[in-house]
């Protein structure tokens, strides 16, 4: 593994406009990952983790989205600086991505092996022929028999559908892979073939990954770093065992505890009090002081910078800093 | 969750609907000048005889196709009759023509697409046949036969008017109520005991507004037009009886020389049609819940 | 154990498709005592929905009976099934199509009491209002709020509001948290194991979500292509699972932890058509241990320890 880094992001703010009000969708995001890792970019609804990924990507819809300030490296190379046409060379060649809905990611007037070539064909120089080849062997990667390549979306279940998305996503052999929330669609157990394959190509191709979710099982299951990510701030950044086994920040503290743990009997569940907040109207200092238990008075005046509390262990709260909060 | 901030300042009182709406319906300028229009033009229908300058039928033939002037604001038509007197009285008849003819389709049209959406099956079988058959005959031929059936006289051709264009509201409820029909707050209202007519009037007709009262504003126009092709063809209005419609088809004769004769009773056409358009588009707003504030 | 709430016999919904019979629920048979939460779990298109929404009848069962406290509800005629509806009520999964974008909180809480004509005057119809949404935690200030100024988590809460209105005995929760993040997923399933205490509810909870279901479920069904393959007591099952299926389900859940490392069962292809199934049991194809007489006979639900049942079979041998 290299230890170069892929991707850098640096101070990365995203505001969507309306008329009325500006929503703060990312603020001030600071994120790398080196080749083959894998990062998990965990949070709530209306966290900023599809923004953020969205960004990179350069898709949001400009306006109302717009990107205020921050630089995306890739590969040593500013993303949000390129002109759209060579941004469009790198995306599904480069960097692609693996939405949330796979019954709404195909088209659904073309056969799967013509979309798969069709993405081939727009970054590769060759044959209809070749690509076609090229995207039933894609199919096949992804335990799909080729012959199905001359079927239409429609006929596959949602975990098959997901397979060729993805078969989609790694045509070109791009060397970084976006997740939004491969498997939420997905039931149990075609979530864990999934799961499955994805392990599997990861290690295949060194692909790195970020992959968007809101289930730390996942996490734990399938990522090497881990960022939780609240109202739009990264609060906690680590090794998956840093966030498993020496959680930081209050408010990760409090997703642990609302989860439901299927190996311990207990009567009732820690939920985290009240709402995620308002985009539009965000709390001052610390964005989740309303809701977190060991709020003090620092917290609602002064926003808490990142402050490594292991080596590779950020946590952006003030009671990480006095070190009080591995008692609380 | 801004909006919520806002609600608080009517902490725990229950608004009437129909307060709440009018209140977000004043919000609404183009509504308001809309709604304005359409009260000049009912108080000219109801006031006609004290508004008008006129009589609508006093012929005067020294003054024929006389250009507007200071006598007669809009000019006077091929018999000298005053142009503006002709369109005060003409309200009477246009207005109801194309109200009473829209609110025949509606209630028509909603009644058959709501059972038809709701029940389905055989009942959504014969009702979308007979709509079928009812758009392949072109309208005039059908208004002509509903007439030719019911007899002549204002009273029928409304009704025709009105039968006519019952298909299109009809297939509007039905594609909206199929797939509302399904939802789960009617289910959740189902399995609390509701009746179908509770369903229909409480949760599906409501969802189904807003393509309804674009459609009803805009067939307004037509309605009056139709009217007038109507009275062309000897079915609707007997002459001289002052009626928009009629006045811009008998006009049609001389546009070349005196194009006032057709340019005002369309104006006033135009005017009906865009204010009943911005009261309904402002009545839609109005009534969503969703555009609130 | 203490007396019978709910009892469902022989439940069959078949739906008539353009592709043949779809047997969406076939012949399943569970009963719930008062008080008591069953959870029912499986992957979409097992029936679990189905079984929730034909109890209530909000589909007509093809057969069966659902008897709740020893009136059948399959036979009841409207006026009847009316008034059984007081009793029982459902939560529905989607918090925004479950509640109609032009009615207030008010109004969709209150709805059910205009139904059934609960309420004699205003005052005390509006005093009702108030105190569901102070059981299910909303805030005055929220009554003339709409649908679309909520957030997920109050919506639910709305919903349970409307299904309690009524004031029932069993309550159809057909996936009531799916829908929400987790930190409002803890808060709603507080709360309906508070009301459920408070108030002597029995719950029918319908969820894919095993964590959940083990978290809030006395007993727990599992279902399959619309049979139930297992019915047990929570603990028995998540300790001691039977059935192939049951199996590689616990065994797919990812588990938020580092330290639990477990053999996965990876189950090969996917869950098959309803439509017109194969005669035998409906897991063959994609169990690992599938026999001879597993592709021609069904299985039956049968007792293989006190409390415990399961269809397989393996464990009749």
């Amino acid at each position: 593994m290299s230890s170069e880094k892929l991707l850098e992001i640096k101070n990365l703010t995203v505001h969507f406009e309306s008329f009325d009000a500006t929503v703060h969708a990312v603020e001030n995001l600071n994120l790398s990952l080196r080749h083959g890792e894998t990062l998990g970019l965990v949070g709530e609804t209306g966290a900023g983790k599809t923004t953020t990924v969205k960004s990179v990507m350069r898709i949001l819809p400009e306006p109302p989205a717009k990107i205020v300030s921050g630089e995306i490296l890739f590969d040593g190379q500013d993303l949000l600086k390129l002109p759209i046409k060579e941004m469009r060379k790198i995306r599904g060649k480069q960097i692609s991505m693996i939405f949330q809905d796979p019954m709404t990611s195909l088209n659904p007037v073309m056969t799967v092996a013509e979309q798969i070539a069709e993405v081939i064909r727009l970054h590769e120089k060759c044959s209809k022929k070749e690509a076609h080849k090229k995207a039933c062997d894609m199919l096949e990667l992804v335990g799909i028999r080729p012959e199905r390549g001359s079927d239409y979306p429609h006929q596959f279940s949602g975990g098959m559908k997901q397979r060729v998305v993805i078969a989609m996503a790694l045509a070109c052999n791009p060397r970084f892979l976006i997740a939004d929330e491969p498997t939420t669609a997905l039931d149990v157990t075609i979530q864990a073939q999934v799961l499955e394959l994805m392990k599997k190509l990861k290690a295949q191709y060194q692909t790195a990954m970020v992959m968007i979710t809101h289930d730390l099982g996942i996490v734990a299951e399938i990522c090497d770093y881990v960022a939780i990510m609240y109202a739009g701030e990264i609060v906690e950044y680590g090794t998956r065992e840093h966030i498993f086994n020496h959680t930081g920040h209050p408010y990760t503290k409090g997703l642990f505890a609302c989860i439901p743990d299927i190996f311990t009997e207990q009567n009732e569940l820690v939920p985290i009090n009240g709402l995620t907040p308002d985009p539009t109207d965000l709390p001052v200092g610390c964005r989740f002081h309303p809701r977190c238990p060991y709020a003090t008075e620092q917290c609602a005046k002064e926003h808490p910078a990142n402050f490594e509390i292991e080596p590779g262990h950020y946590v952006a709260c003030h009671l990480a800093r006095s070190g009080g909060n591995d008692n609380v | 969750m801004s909006a919520i901030a806002k609600q608080s300042k009517a902490a725990g009182k229950k608004r009437s609907k129909s307060q709440e709406t009018w209140r977000r319906f004043k919000k609404n300028t183009r509504a308001v000048v809309g709604l304005g229009i359409v009260a000049v033009l009912v108080l000219c229908a109801v006031l006609a005889p004290i508004l008008a300058p006129y009589g609508p039928n006093e012929q005067n033939p020294r003054n024929r196709l006389q250009g507007p002037s200071a006598e007669h604001w809009f000019g006077t038509d091929e018999l000298g009759r005053d142009i503006l007197s002709r369109i005060i009285y003409g309200a009477r008849i246009s207005m109801s023509v194309g109200l009473i003819a829209i609110c025949i389709s509606l209630i028509g049209g909603v009644a058959l697409g709501a059972i038809a959406g709701y029940y389905g099956g055989t009942a959504d079988n014969i009702i979308m046949r007979c709509m079928d058959v009812l758009l392949s005959i072109p309208t005039i031929l059908l208004n002509i036969s509903i007439v030719a059936a019911l007899g002549s006289g204002l009273q029928n051709v409304m009704i025709a008017i009105g039968v006519s264009s019952i298909p299109g509201y009809c297939r509007i409820v039905r594609a909206s109520i199929l797939s509302l029909r399904d939802q789960d707050f009617v289910e959740a209202s189902r399995a609390a005991g509701a009746s179908d007519f509770f369903l229909i009037t409480r949760h599906i007709l409501p969802n189904c507004m807003a393509p309804l009262i674009v459609q009803a504003t805009l067939r307004i126009g037509a309605a009056i037009l139709s009217c007038a092709s109507m009275s062309f063809l000897g079915l609707g209005i007997v002459p001289p009886t002052a009626e928009w419609g009629s006045m811009l088809s008998t006009g049609r004769d001389f546009l070349r020389d005196a194009p006032h004769v057709c340019i005002f009773p369309g104006l006033a056409i135009m005017a009906a049609v865009f204010s009943m358009n911005l009261v309904g588009d402002g009545l839609r707003d109005a009534l969503d819940p969703k555009l609130k504030d | 154990m203490s007396e019978t709430l709910l009892e469902v016999k022989h439940l069959k919904k078949y739906f008539n498709t353009k592709a043949g019979l779809l047997h969406a629920v076939d012949d399943v048979s569970f009963s719930i005592a008062k008080g008591e939460t069953l959870g029912l779990v499986g992957e979409s298109g097992c029936g679990k929905s189905t079984i929730g929404r034909a109890i209530l009848r909000l589909h007509e069962p093809t057969s069966g009976e659902v008897l709740l406290d020893g009136t059948d509800v399959t036979k009841l005629n409207k006026q009847e099934l009316r008034e059984l509806r007081r009793k029982m009520q459902i939560v529905f999964q989607d918090p925004y199509s479950s509640l109609d974008g032009r009615k207030s909180v008010f109004e969709s809480i209150g709805e059910p009491l205009i139904i059934q004509k609960i309420c004699k005057t205003k005052e005390e119809y509006e005093k009702r209002v108030h105190t569901l949404m102070e059981t299910v935690g909303l805030a005055e200030r929220l009554v003339n709020a709409y649908p679309h100024e909520l957030d997920g988590g109050r919506r639910q809460r709305v919903g349970i509001a409307r299904a309690l209105a009524l004031n029932p005995s069993f309550l159809v929760l057909d996936e009531p948290v799916s829908a929400l993040d987790v930190s409002i997923q803890a808060q709603v399933l507080n709360l309906m194991q508070k009301l459920q205490k408070d108030m002597g509810l029995t719950y029918l909870f319908i969820s894919h979500n095993l964590s959940v279901v083990k978290h809030i479920s006395d007993r727990i069904a599992v279902m399959y292509l619309g049979r139930m393959v297992e019915l047990s007591d929570c603990k028995a099952l998540f300790a001691n699972p039977m059935h192939p299926y049951t199996k590689a389900l616990l065994s797919a859940v990812p588990i938020p932890r580092l330290d639990v490392r477990k053999e996965r069962i990876l189950l090969e292809g996917d869950v098959p058509s309803p439509v017109n199934p194969a005669p035998g049991c409906r897991f063959a194809g994609r169990c690992a241990s599938c026999m001879e007489i597993c592709r021609k006979e069904q299985p039956e639900l049968r007792e293989v320890e006190p409390g415990h049942f399961a269809a397989c079979h393996l464990i009749e041998q």
